[in-house]
């Protein structure tokens, strides 16, 4: 599922409508009215079966944008109260992610379906394909007994009508790790045990069930007391707004940031350093090394890989040597991590030079509710410019591109383009057999296309690299800077 | 022959919502009905704000038509339809 559909819509929508709230008269109150302005009396019913399941979600969608658990709200507590919760409140709330059961359908569980479509035929090819003995025929059709299913697929490729199907449930189909569970209502849930919060459920959850805890009401209540509050501009937010970066460090300034830097002036910082040890690990004669900047990754190896630890770079992220030299310079400012996804919310939470995560969506709708129209802003230059290499970090490849660029002698790029079971597998070979055979610098990234795919983003992963593309053109060589 | 305007809403609004999805237009339109049409993004069409607020946002004008919630589809096919 790409990242432009109704349920992604409908959430924006909300935040815009909380943000709105917060600049208001009354917070609270109007807060309390979202529902009711979103699904006024006599709407057409857009999606659910009546209005007041719709307003029902809503609320527990406006619960997760102030910031809270969905998961342990009671029902009876007025939005009003959490609003004013969320406003005195010192720390954001712990755990990126929470899911709203009233909005998750409780797809059917995983499994492989005969359709209408089956003919009956006399050939039979999928009973005798099946090694499990799982398909017989009842009322001239094929049935297949789930008891004795393996889910292997065989009988899929040998239809001849196309008349089987296997049925799955999005979110843990996109989940790398099998952290979906289902309670015992089949209703969804997470166990944060396993889970990297890569937002990869996030995106592809057709009924926006999974939220994430938006910090959003923490760090405009930090503006609004005058507090000074720096962006850190993650690379792949290039094309993720009209108008360049120059135009948007302008929009965020108008929006309340004191000043913006880019997270690519950090990459420059883990570009030189991962080459360094890169050169350092080969000499020593390592089999390989990996990139440690993913978040999600991250998150991966101390949870479900930690054997491969030995062989990860121990070079920071861009946003750690960014964060820190902002730290440096302006001791009493605040820093927002400007994030393409939710798995950066752990490191910020990891990290106390960075006080808080904002995602695009967030920022968007911060930006369409202060009326801010970028395209007629001026721009603004950045008081140090970042390289070409340190801009691209936020592509698949980029990263082990600008490590490989400032390299000498024998490196081989090998390019993890997203965790999913296949790249799993890989990874956990590379372990175990303590070597690489598709080369010695392995980027991983958690997302496919890498951040410009995270669940947050807003343009579609090709625009957003044409963008970059044409952005890292026209910046200077990490050679030359 | 007249020739067609489509114009693309590149406003905050309507990019954050969606017509940051819409880009692939510009190359679509011309292959597909080449000099007939033009096809250009533009600033907030002033739209966002006039209806329930960016709720429909994005917006697309064709000629002096609104599309609320555009797509890509129904973009093309407003298209043929006046062509
Ligand atoms: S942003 Fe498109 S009409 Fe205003």
């Amino acid at each position: 599922m790409n990242n432009n559909n109704q349920s992604i819509h409908i959430k924006k929508e909300v935040l815009v409508k909380i943000i709105k709230a917060f600049f208001s008269e009354n917070f609270a109150k109007n807060v309390e009215l979202i529902p009711f302005e979103m699904r006024p009396k006599g709407m057409n019913v857009p999606y659910r079966c009546c209005i007041y399941k719709e307003r029902a979600i809503l609320r527990t969608r406006i619960i997760a944008g102030l910031g809270f658990s969905i998961e342990n709200d009671d029902e009876i507590k007025q939005l009003s109260v959490y609003a004013e919760e969320a406003l005195a409140r010192e720390t954001p709330a712990s755990g990126p992610l929470t899911v709203i059961d009233a909005a998750c359908k409780g797809c059917t569980p995983h499994r492989i379906h005969v359709t209408d479509l089956c003919q009956g035929c006399v050939a039979r090819p999928c009973q005798s394909v099946c090694k499990f003995g799982a398909i017989s025929m009842s009322n001239g059709r094929s049935v297949i007994d789930g008891a004795k299913c393996k889910n292997c697929k065989m009988c899929i490729a040998q239809c001849p009508y196309n008349a089987i199907v296997k049925i799955i449930v999005p979110c843990e189909d996109a989940c790398p790790v099998d952290a979906i569970v289902k309670d015992t209502n089949g209703f969804v849930q997470i166990d944060y045990d396993a889970c990297l919060s890569c937002g990869k459920c996030i995106m592809n959850c057709p009924f926006g069930a999974v939220h994430e805890k938006s910090q959003i009401i923490d760090i405009l209540k930090q503006m609004q007391s005058g507090g000074r509050v720096i962006a850190l501009i993650a690379p792949s937010i290039v094309g993720q707004f009209p108008g360049g970066v120059y135009r948007l460090k302008t929009a965020m300034q108008k929006a309340g940031f004191a000043d913006v830097y880019e997270v690519a002036q950090g990459a420059d910082t883990t570009t030189r350093n991962e080459a360094r040890e890169f050169a350092e690990r080969m000499e020593a004669g390592a089999p390989f090394m990996t990139t440690s900047c993913c978040a999600g990754y991250s998150q991966f190896i101390n949870k479900h890989l930690p054997e491969i630890r030995e062989f990860v770079s121990a070079t920071k992220t861009p946003l750690y040597y960014i964060a820190e030299k902002v730290r440096r310079d302006e001791p009493s400012a605040l820093t927002v991590f400007i994030s393409p996804c939710v798995a950066k919310k752990n490191e910020g939470r990891a990290n106390p030079n960075i006080d808080f995560v904002m995602n695009y969506e967030e920022l968007g709708a911060l930006l369409i509710a202060r009326n801010i129209e970028i395209l007629d802003c001026e721009e603004a230059v950045f008081d140090t410019e970042s390289s070409k290499q340190g801009r691209n970090f936020g592509v698949s490849g980029g990263v082990a591109g600008a490590v490989a660029s400032i390299s000498q002698g024998d490196v081989r790029p090998c390019v993890i383009n997203g965790l999913d079971k296949t790249t799993i597998k890989l990874l956990k070979k590379m372990a175990k057999d303590r070597k690489c055979e598709e080369g010695n610098l392995v980027e991983v990234m958690c997302c496919e296309n890498g951040c410009i795919g995270g669940n947050a983003t807003i343009c579609p992963p090709k625009t957003a690299q044409r963008a970059l593309a044409q952005f890292c053109a026209g910046s200077s060589d990490l050679k030359r800077l | 022959m007249n020739t067609i305007t489509v114009k693309l809403c590149l406003g905050t609004a309507c990019y954050v919502m969606g017509s940051s999805h819409l880009q692939d237009l510009v190359d679509i339109i011309p292959d597909r009905f080449g000099d007939r049409v033009v096809i250009a993004g533009h600033n907030c069409l002033n739209l966002c704000t006039s209806n329930g607020e960016h709720a429909e946002s994005p917006y697309v004008k064709i000629d002096d038509e609104i599309i609320s919630n555009a797509t890509i589809e129904k973009v093309l096919d407003h298209i043929e339809k006046k062509l």
